[in-house]
């Protein structure tokens, strides 16, 4: 098991022909992934690297049964490309593009949720998901990814910050320990995903046995995710929240991460995750360490 | 993007929102005949990014040329809070019957759109919402379905605005809207919102922060851009396409992400140190970047010593490990270097940079992103 995404996923790439679509897709392709088709209007009969190239999404989905994309266009083009996946029955959509304006990214969340209730947007601005093993979309590197073991126990982790992950993957795999699945949300605004849906699913998976969450500053996602924790997730947790010395008024690097207002504080979303339960790190490495001793604990 | 009242003004007055009749300018006599041109009396506005304007003597009420003269003349060159006010707006003064308050932001919790109302306006809402909070009306609009002027006028009786002012503030309330999702705005919110004694609803200041990402469909945009208040790091790394921020402190931060950047001035920070910026250079971490990186950082006259922190995740440590050797050899950096190199190949990445001959006064590898903090702080001292 795994969340999400698993060795049955079916990929297709839209702007498989772009550079980053290209260079992302493949990567994802070598890793294992099933990497059946490529989006690209007007370029319908052409081939990367085998990976046939189609119109639309629907042609695609058509003639592979493609489940998921991963949607690799400009900030421009990326509401439309998740609105098109949507409407050809895509079940799993994953967007890395940063940059979408949020009104844009505001109005699309809507219309998947009022039109194409089966669609599940990941991103966009998201490094994308790992079922290490399984699946990869996106733009993590595998090979730092450390497999579940079928005995256990198995973490699972949810981001809001790309490299961030990467260092709660690659502390894993230093101390041997499986990733079920490793889900990015990406730092916008309006996140397709959230970290409760993905609680949701960590609760739910037999596969996954506790569950590292890393967010930053900025928003409320966090003290959300503290709410949920504390009436539905019984399985142990970690964390650690970016930002703790970020001035007031500035955006670091997301357009996501930013206090305004005294709201959206490191400090809050610490003290609401310790109060749910959660042991929370300093830093990345003592979440990671925390992480193992919860490990040790289980088994 | 932040935008000064008068651009705000002039952005709202493109939605067709009333304001007063106003122009901005530099001088002493801009000033004058600009007051000249819209008629006495006049109020002299300061035009700064930071609250507290009146109470610093920044907004003053002139009745004849004179006045004009002396206000603007004191007003520009002041220091608000650190902000030296370089423009200042004026606009016919108002007579003022009520203050009302309006906004809209996006809340990102309902990942909705949220008008915030008020018939208490003028003064801090954030005083309102904590001694009062029944006298702020929230009302969620979803995104794809928008605002009627049925409902604005809804949320306008709900909020208490008295007869009088219910289509001057509905018709206001749509048209904000208009400009907050057309005009992608961030934060559109006036404060005060009055009625004038003669009836008619309009808006005394303008508050508008525009979303950067969207920049791409408002050529309009560059003029703001343009009055951007860049110090001359921000203004050097701007020019190389870098994400940075600048901070007091005196180690300077080179991350790849931006929640690493983040994580690394928060372990600076644990450890007893302060940062000297926010800079994420990205996912790739070559020569050429790590070179203008470190161009900026070197241009920091507090920095004391530099933190590189990468981890190498599709950039592999090998490649980073040359690109910091190359940079090392291209700028004459005036502060030591304490390099935590992590991730994929970061062991054969720290051989490359042991193997370059760069002496340890001027690089130190450390393995650990504490230990390496730990030695950029002591360094900074």
């Amino acid at each position: 098991m795994a969340i999400f995404v698993n060795q049955h996923t079916k990929v297709l790439v839209q702007g498989l022909t772009g550079g980053q679509g290209r260079f992302h897709g493949l990567r994802n392709r070598a890793y294992g992934t099933q990497v059946v088709a490529g989006v690209t209007p007007g370029k319908a009969g052409q081939d990367v690297e085998g990976i046939p190239v189609f119109d639309s999404v629907a042609d695609a989905v058509a003639a592979t049964g493609a489940n998921a994309s991963f949607i690799a266009v400009p900030p421009k083009a990326a509401p439309a490309a998740i609105l098109e996946a949507a409407r050809a029955g895509i079940e799993f959509v994953v967007c890395i593009t940063e940059g979408v304006p949020a009104q844009d990214e505001a109005r699309t969340f809507a219309t998947l949720q009022r039109d194409y209730p089966g669609t599940r947007l990941l991103g966009p601005n998201c490094p994308g998901i790992i079922s290490p093993g399984k699946c990869n979309i996106g733009i993590t590197a595998g090979e730092i990814a450390q497999p579940p073991s079928a005995s256990g126990p198995n973490v699972g982790i949810v981001s809001r910050s790309g490299t961030l992950t990467y260092q709660a993957l690659y502390e894993l795999k230093q101390q041997g320990i499986g990733v079920s699945t490793c889900v990015g949300i990406g730092g916008d605004p309006v996140p397709g995903t959230s970290f409760v849906d993905c609680l949701a699913q960590f609760q739910a998976d037999p596969e996954t046995h506790a569950i590292i969450m890393i967010g930053e500053i900025g928003g409320s996602a966090e003290e959300e995710a503290a709410e949920f924790i504390t009436k539905h997730v019984t399985k142990p947790m970690s964390a650690y929240i970016a930002g703790v010395t970020a001035p007031a008024g500035k955006k670091m690097g997301h357009a996501g991460a930013i206090v305004s207002g005294g709201k959206g504080t490191a400090q809050g979303k610490m003290d609401a995750l310790r109060a749910a339960g959660v042991r929370v790190g300093l830093n990345p490495t003592e979440a990671g360490s925390l992480m193992a001793e919860i490990v040790r604990s289980l088994k | 993007m932040d935008l000064f009242e008068y651009q705000g003004k002039q952005y709202f007055a493109r939605f067709g929102i009333p304001v007063s009749p106003g122009d901005v300018t530099e001088s002493v006599d801009g000033a004058v005949k600009i007051a000249e041109s819209i008629g006495y009396p006049v109020v002299v506005k300061a035009q700064v990014q930071v609250g507290g304007r009146g109470k610093a003597g920044g907004i003053k009420l002139a009745t004849n040329v004179g006045e004009v003269r002396l206000h603007a003349g004191n007003i520009l060159g002041m220091d608000i809070k650190g902000h030296v006010v370089k423009r200042v707006w004026i606009e016919r003064a108002s007579d003022i019957a009520e203050e009302y308050y309006a906004s809209f932001t996006l809340d990102r919790a309902a990942k909705q759109h949220l008008l915030m109302l008020s018939a208490q306006g003028g003064v801090d809402i954030e005083e309102v919402a904590a001694k009062d909070p029944e006298a702020i009306v929230k009302l969620h609009i979803n995104p794809i379905e928008g605002l009627s002027a049925a409902r604005a006028r809804e949320a306008a009786k709900e909020a208490n605005i008295p007869a009088a002012a219910l289509d001057g503030v509905a018709e206001i309330l749509v048209k904000l809207y208009e400009c907050f999702t057309k005009g992608d705005c961030d934060l559109a919110e006036i404060n005060p919102l009055i009625l004038k004694p003669t009836g008619e609803v309009h808006a005394l200041d303008a508050k508008v922060s525009l979303d950067g990402n969207a920049s791409f469909r408002h050529p309009e945009w560059d003029e703001y851009e343009a009055t951007v208040e860049l110090d001359d790091r921000e203004k050097l790394a701007r020019e190389k396409n870098l994400q940075y921020i600048g901070l007091e402190g005196s180690v300077g931060i080179i991350a790849n992400g931006a929640g690493l950047a983040m994580s690394t001035l928060d372990v600076v920070n644990q450890v007893g140190g302060t940062a000297a910026n926010f800079l994420d250079i990205g996912g790739g971490a070559n020569a050429e970047l790590m070179t203008s990186a470190l161009e900026v950082i070197n241009s920091d006259k507090n920095v004391r010593s530099i933190f590189i922190n990468i981890f190498g995740g599709i950039t592999r440590g090998e490649e980073v490990a040359k690109g910091v050797v190359e940079a090392v050899k291209r700028v004459d950096l005036r502060a030591p270097i304490v390099i935590r190199l992590d991730g994929t190949n970061a062991e054969e990445g720290r051989r490359i940079l042991a193997d370059a001959g760069i002496p340890a006064s001027k690089l130190i590898s450390k393995p650990t992103m504490l230990e390496a903090a730990r030695a950029a702080v002591e360094l900074a001292k």
